[in-house]
């Protein structure tokens, strides 16, 4: 499925936060939104899902609008990967990943043996399947981030969206789970999602789009968005971006800052800068 | 007691029961919408919703009369469609209650509402739960103490009604006259053991609510 934000902007009842985004996301695609804080990222994400009203523009599933969708429908097309948050309720793992079978039950029924599967088979995924009966409470926040996943996996949905899938988990667990998103945009899945470390998009992403002030101030390939110049633009900061050879034979790009006071405080655009 | 006070009794049971119901009929539909949605005319709802609460009880009971007595804005048509009238019968003591007990129901349900973590609905929004199934399965259950106190209180009030009912129901024994209606007759005719009676049992009533209030309200807490 195809994916078509045209012109949306977005924000909160009496506030904006942005406007002007346009751009598109086929099955089978990556797309990175890379931004500093406060930038509008959750916000564009809510907004697509319709979490937010939109305050303009539209969002459009194959070319048809979804304004009209109910949740049900929107939840088989759409699966979300909140920021994971400490769980409120202790629902084993197995339950929590178990409702992303919600938009697939009949109104009165209860989840039926085809949809337990469809559950187990995504903690198998995500190689998650011996927290199964552990409360959603007690394990660890990159336990929780992949649970997370494998409830919106559970969703079979055509388009994922992954807000800060990686924040605060540790190295090994980034590494999988940016791992997992290469697989899934395999499966054809139309994956995007937020982060904060432009090397993540090098490793993953096949678009990158860079939000700032929220407006999308680069859309391309990584390669082309992510630059010296751009990441001045956006973050103040001074950064080198370099190749490196991988374990596997092939290249990767990296992102090295410089920590200098001067491209701390100087730099205009920076909200330290004395202008 | 008197068969008089126990059947005043028996009909302020009635008339309270029935109104809290109404309540939690009309007022949490009320209260959700004021405390999740945006719509036009939303401060006049809450304007209105508010109003029983600061307004004589008198002025509430007048309003009620221009709007449903015989010839009322929508009780003129009802009588000529129907030749029947709400006024001075067991219906407007409901109505009466109703209307007072709304604004303390809706503003306890509101803030219980509000008070309801909105990632939790997004959450059932984003499984795919519709807003109806989210309301009946999140919020009113995340909501149920501050709902539940809600309910106290205006099962209070409107046993306690006393303005507005006379306003619209009158003061006629068996049919409209509540337990504050009848202790006013009462002490006006000098039937000082009978006042005395239904004081101390609207009494004691009233302090079980107020008890089981404090104990929901600890509760929410």
């Amino acid at each position: 499925m195809r994916l078509d934000v045209a012109d949306l902007a977005f924000g909160y009842p009496g506030k904006e936060v942005g406007r002007g985004v346009t751009f598109g996301l086929a099955g089978g695609e990556v797309l990175c939104l890379l931004g500093p804080n406060g930038g509008g990222k959750t916000t564009l994400f809510k907004t697509i899902l319709r979490l937010l009203a939109p305050r303009g523009g539209r969002v459009t599933v194959d070319g048809e609008p979804i304004a009209g969708w109910s949740r049900g429908r929107l939840a088989r097309v759409f699966g979300y990967v909140p920021q994971a948050q400490l769980g409120l309720f202790p629902f084993t793992v197995a339950e929590t990943v178990l409702m992303g079978r919600t938009a697939h039950i009949g109104p009165f029924a209860t989840p039926s043996r085809g949809d337990r599967a469809v559950a187990e088979e995504m903690l198998a995924v995500l190689g998650i399947g011996h927290l199964a009966a552990r409360p959603y409470t007690e394990i660890s926040g990159g336990e929780r981030q992949l649970t997370l996943i494998a409830r919106a996996l559970a969703q079979q949905p055509a388009i994922l969206v992954m807000d800060e899938p990686t924040a605060s988990l540790d190295f090994g667990n980034q590494v999988r789970v940016l791992g997992e998103i290469e697989q899934l945009a395999r499966r054809g899945i139309a994956v995007m999602l937020s982060t904060h470390d432009p090397d993540h998009a090098f490793l993953c992403a096949h678009r990158v789009a860079l939000l700032h002030r929220g407006r999308l101030a680069r859309l391309g390939p990584p390669d082309d968005v992510i630059t010296r110049e751009s990441l001045r633009e956006v973050y103040g900061i001074e950064v080198t971006v370099t190749e490196v050879p991988r374990a596997d034979g092939r290249i990767s790009r990296v992102c090295v800052p410089t920590l200098s006071p001067d491209a701390r405080g100087i730099l205009p655009g920076h909200p330290g800068h004395p202008s | 007691m008197s068969p008089d006070s126990i059947s005043a009794l028996r009909l302020s049971l009635q008339v309270a029961v029935a109104a809290t119901a109404l309540n939690a009929l009309v007022g949490i539909p009320i209260a959700y919408a004021l405390a999740r949605r945006r719509f036009w005319g939303k401060s006049l709802v809450d304007l209105l919703v508010t109003l029983p609460l600061i307004l004589p009880p008198t002025v509430v009971g007048y309003y009620l009369i221009v709007l449903l007595g015989r010839r009322g804005l929508l009780g003129a048509p009802l009588y000529h469609a129907t030749g029947w009238t709400v006024a001075f019968t067991w219906y407007a003591a409901v109505i009466a209650a109703t209307v007072m007990a709304l604004p303390l129901l809706v503003r306890t349900v509101r803030a219980a509402i509000e008070s309801v973590d909105r990632d939790l609905e997004r959450a059932a929004y984003t499984l795919g739960r519709s807003e109806l199934r989210t309301v009946l399965e999140v919020t009113l259950p995340l909501a149920r103490n501050g709902i539940l106190a809600g309910l106290v209180l205006a099962f209070a009030r409107a046993l306690g009604e006393f303005g507005a009912t006379l306003m619209l129901a009158g003061n006629i024994p068996g049919r409209t006259a509540t337990v504050p209606l009848s202790i006013y007759t009462a002490v006006q005719t000098g039937e000082s053991g009978e006042a005395l009676a239904l004081v101390v049992v609207l009494t004691a009533l009233s302090c079980v609510v107020l008890i089981a209030a404090n104990r929901l309200g600890a509760r929410t807490a």
